[in-house]
């Protein structure tokens, strides 16, 4: 796991449940934004303003300090054709880069087995939340899925060091490939098996961490610190991937969207910084995304599922600034009322996957597309 | 094999397809229970599940000892608790487990609704109506308050349509996608404008206000509307009858029962781009609901008697509220209402499945997607900690069945634990571990009071490691 040159990790921080681009970063000169926007637009006066064009959110103080500092870009009109505004499929799509059929493996679970081909390393890849993104997903690959830390491992009910030994050794061999098995059972079997070594690799991770960062009780935040605990444990953890949500406004968007980013921008100053006070920071990179973008125009209370949408990437080791051009919102311009994205986002996914990872992105995210430089 | 195993061949094969029947049609039940329904019968056992006489699980009983739960406001987990007490007490287990049926399909979250009480209400009416009309659920359900909040068909107006419900009742609640235009989602939710909830000021000062549906007339568009082909001025009742009429919907429905009662089917996403595995089960099924006229009921019974349902034998993966609340209903039944439904009600939400807070209107992804390692671990965790608690009454119970044998050798003992926290079937690796884990100490002898005390902790061992076995992740 030592090496001398740092090995760089991605964390993803997936933004669920469809994020308004339009109230993320604002057009707040153009005027139609004003007239779409009648109750869920952000006055001129309260903008970040990043140029004389486009300005974040309010709530994302924190962030625009790091653009300032030239550790964020934007990337702008992210997307791909025909959105079906489904927030299932569009994830799906996001998760597998499949927007045609329905994929089964996904792009950092692909990245995964080009990382540790040999599998040497069951927490190559962590999943902080309830449930696996299907983005980590590919068959045979350890994927190690974590809700809270300092309670990870199994049956931890067996008193007593010894029984509980020898119960773990029972289960290692209950757990052993067998001939015969169906997929699924073959599929149980080295979950558990899996669930069982990760556990005992993770649960090092809290009790060597000390950090003078406080951060915030808000379930992001929380996770956040968790990665940054396994992180800094130098685990060889390459690939963090965790969300935050919802997202979905229908309805009542101003104050939700205004807890949301408010949430997350001070959660991510946070890990940044905790990552810093461990000179660890400089080789990881977290990319922000959401599954589409919403309605240019807004439905009186809320916006409606819509298309092209805003991704970041962070980090110390990103050129920091605006990639793609903001998608037009002419009228004329929209389908079906929305923006229409101009970059693929498995564009995104190729500049992280070569430039960052040095893997080829092609077989992960089938085909060529356009790819900002960010880094 | 057990001694008397050959004797018993028949008994054997009631008591597992009674237990199959019992796992799916409700949250699985002990032997005691088990033994009860096969003298009964298979045919006489799916028709009381179908019309139950059992009692509901008594919940004034459970708000005398929990009072803060009757008007729960916005603490984690209160709604999720009274729930947890229906599942684990009633009498009708099929009526219960159609309700987290309904549940997984018309799945509507505490995160935004963030009102209790509503989605009680929402989970009552499930109960209350799960086995009858769909077309009347959907009729329910669209003038179901909590609903209305979650897809914000309150902001649904004539003069600025708000898709959210109208999108989803297409998508996710009936015909699935690919069955319709985007011109019919914005033509379908015009026809549910001014379908609304008004406020009801509270009686305490603490309470939340409740929501009662309101059909605002003012507010509704009552312009001319197209809609799957049909032209009328149609108001919500007439999209939900064109809906119901659409094979389509048939299919959709019968897959949703087949993937929830017989096997796993892959993600609902899918089913537009890929066939269901047994298509002749799903037309067999979609045939009942349409015949029937949409009843619920009928397709069920169809389904139970078939043999595509009795075959089916441990080809499920449990989804998280099976694993807690089968297991609850195993170890016994006087744990509530005690202090510590809070943290039990959290559970499944451990293991994957938030129960009333499912991470978004689609609800959650099934099947093998349920197994994770964290998950896993958690499924594990939570078994073992239960079966292992030989002082719980339906652990107790087990362990008073295995004195009644005498003393054990590991072979017998192993296979009596798997009769009796199932039957769970293993494959013969996991069986040869098991045996060779309870043969370390010998016999298992009752003959003394500390001959009884060792045996009951090798017990209590036992049932933690066969909680952690593959086989027991399979329904």
């Amino acid at each position: 796991m030592a090496s001398i040159k740092k090995d760089p990790v991605i964390v993803v921080l997936q933004l669920s449940g469809g994020n308004d681009y339009l109230n993320t970063v604002i057009p707040y000169t153009d005027p139609v934004y004003r007239d779409s926007r009648p109750v869920v637009g952000i006055p001129e006066d309260q903008v970040l303003a990043i140029d004389g064009n486009i300005g974040f959110n309010p709530a994302m103080g924190p962030l625009k300090t790091m653009y300032d500092q030239g550790n964020l870009a934007v990337i702008h009109g992210v997307g791909y054709p025909d959105s079906p505004r489904s927030h299932f499929r569009s994830m799906d799509i996001w998760h597998t880069c499949e927007p045609e059929t329905l994929g089964t493996e996904g792009w950092l679970g692909l990245a995964t087995k080009d990382i540790d081909p040999q599998k040497e390393n069951i927490v190559t890849t962590v999943s902080f939340g309830p449930s696996l993104f299907r983005a980590l997903v590919s068959p045979g690959i350890p994927v190690a899925c974590v809700d809270d830390l300092e309670s990870y491992g199994l049956l931890t009910g067996i008193t007593g060091e010894k029984q509980r030994e020898q119960i773990l050794d029972r289960f290692s061999r209950m757990y052993a490939p067998e001939l015969g098995n169906d997929v699924v059972t073959e599929y149980l079997g080295q979950t558990g098996l899996e669930a069982m070594k990760g556990a005992d690799i993770l649960k090092s991770a809290p009790a060597n961490y000390h950090s003078i960062i406080e951060y915030a009780e808000t379930t992001i935040a929380q996770k956040l610190r968790g990665i940054a605990q396994i992180h800094l444990a130098g685990l060889g953890t390459r690939i963090f991937y965790c969300d935050h949500g919802s997202f979905d406004s229908h309805a009542n968007q101003l104050g939700m969207h205004t807890t949301l980013w408010t949430d997350v921008s001070q959660a991510i100053d946070e890990f940044f910084a905790d990552l810093r006070e461990h000179d660890a920071a400089d080789n990881v990179i977290m990319l922000m995304f959401s599954e589409f973008g919403r309605r240019v125009r807004d439905n009186g209370s809320g916006t409606d599922h819509g298309a092209a949408g805003a991704a970041f990437v962070i980090g110390d080791g990103i050129k920091g600034g605006l990639y793609g051009e903001y998608p037009s919102t002419k009228i004329g311009d929209l389908q079906q009322g929305d923006l229409v994205p101009n970059l693929d986002f498995r564009g995104l996914y190729s500049t992280i996957l070569e430039d960052w990872f040095g893997l080829d992105a092609k077989p992960i995210v089938k085909g060529n597309f356009e790819a900002p430089h960010f880094i | 094999m057990t001694s008397n195993s050959v004797a018993s061949k028949d008994k054997t094969t009631t008591i597992d397809l009674m237990a199959h029947l019992m796992r799916r049609a409700g949250f699985g039940a002990d032997r005691d229970e088990l033994e009860r329904r096969v003298a009964k019968g298979y045919e006489a056992t799916v028709e009381e599940l179908l019309n139950p006489q059992g009692n509901r699980a008594d919940r004034e009983h459970f708000l005398r000892y929990h009072p803060g739960f009757r008007r729960a406001v916005t603490s984690p987990g209160m709604g999720a608790s009274v729930w947890l007490y229906d599942l684990m007490h009633t009498e009708r287990p099929l009526e219960e487990k159609m309700v987290l049926f309904w549940h997984q399909i018309f799945a509507t979250g505490q995160s935004k609704v963030d009102h209790w009480h509503e989605l009680i209400a929402q989970v009552d009416m499930f109960r209350d109506k799960g086995m009858d009309s769909y077309r009347d659920m959907l009729v329910s359900l669209a003038q179901n308050p909590a609903m209305i909040y979650w897809l914000d068909n309150c902001d649904n107006h004539e003069s600025g349509v708000n898709e959210n419900w109208g999108r989803e009742l297409l998508e996710l609640f009936s015909m699935g996608v690919g069955n319709y235009t985007e011109d019919d989602v914005f033509e379908c939710s015009r026809a549910f404008t001014g379908w609304t909830i008004s406020t009801v000021p509270p009686r305490n000062y603490y309470s939340r206000f409740d929501w009662s549906f309101e059909y605002q007339e003012e507010d509704h568009d009552n312009g001319e509307k197209t809609f799957l082909g049909n032209t009328g001025n149609f108001n919500g009742e007439d999209i939900i009858n064109i809906i119901c009429q659409q094979p389509a919907t048939a299919e959709f429905v019968a897959r949703h029962l087949y993937n929830f009662f017989v096997a796993d089917e892959p993600p609902v996403p899918a089913w537009s781009v890929t066939p269901p595995k047994d298509p002749k089960a799903i037309a067999t099924l979609a045939k009942a609901f349409t015949d029937s006229n949409y009843d619920i009921r009928s397709v069920l019974r169809v389904l139970f008697l078939s043999d595509f349902f009795q075959n089916a034998r441990f080809t499920k993966i449990k989804s998280p509220a099976e694993v807690v609340v089968g297991t609850l209903r195993l170890v016994g039944q006087d744990i509530l209402p005690g202090p510590g439904i809070g943290d039990l009600s959290k559970q499944a939400g451990y293991m994957g499945q938030e129960l009333l807070n499912p991470p978004s209107v689609e609800g959650w992804h099934t099947g093998v997607e349920w197994i994770n390692s964290g998950s896993l671990m958690k499924r594990i965790n939570f078994v073992a900690d239960m079966l292992g608690d030989t002082s719980r009454p339906g652990v107790q119970r087990i362990i008073d069945r295995l004195k009644a044998q005498g003393n054990l050798g590991a072979e017998e003992l192993v296979d009596n634990c798997l009769e009796l926290v199932g039957p769970v079937k293993t494959g013969s690796a996991t069986l040869h571990q098991l045996v060779e884990h309870a043969a370390q100490h010998g016999e298992l002898a009752w003959d003394t009071d500390e001959s009884t005390k060792a045996s009951t902790a090798r017990v209590g061992e036992l049932l933690q490691l066969i909680a952690a076995v593959k086989e027991f992740q399979y329904c």
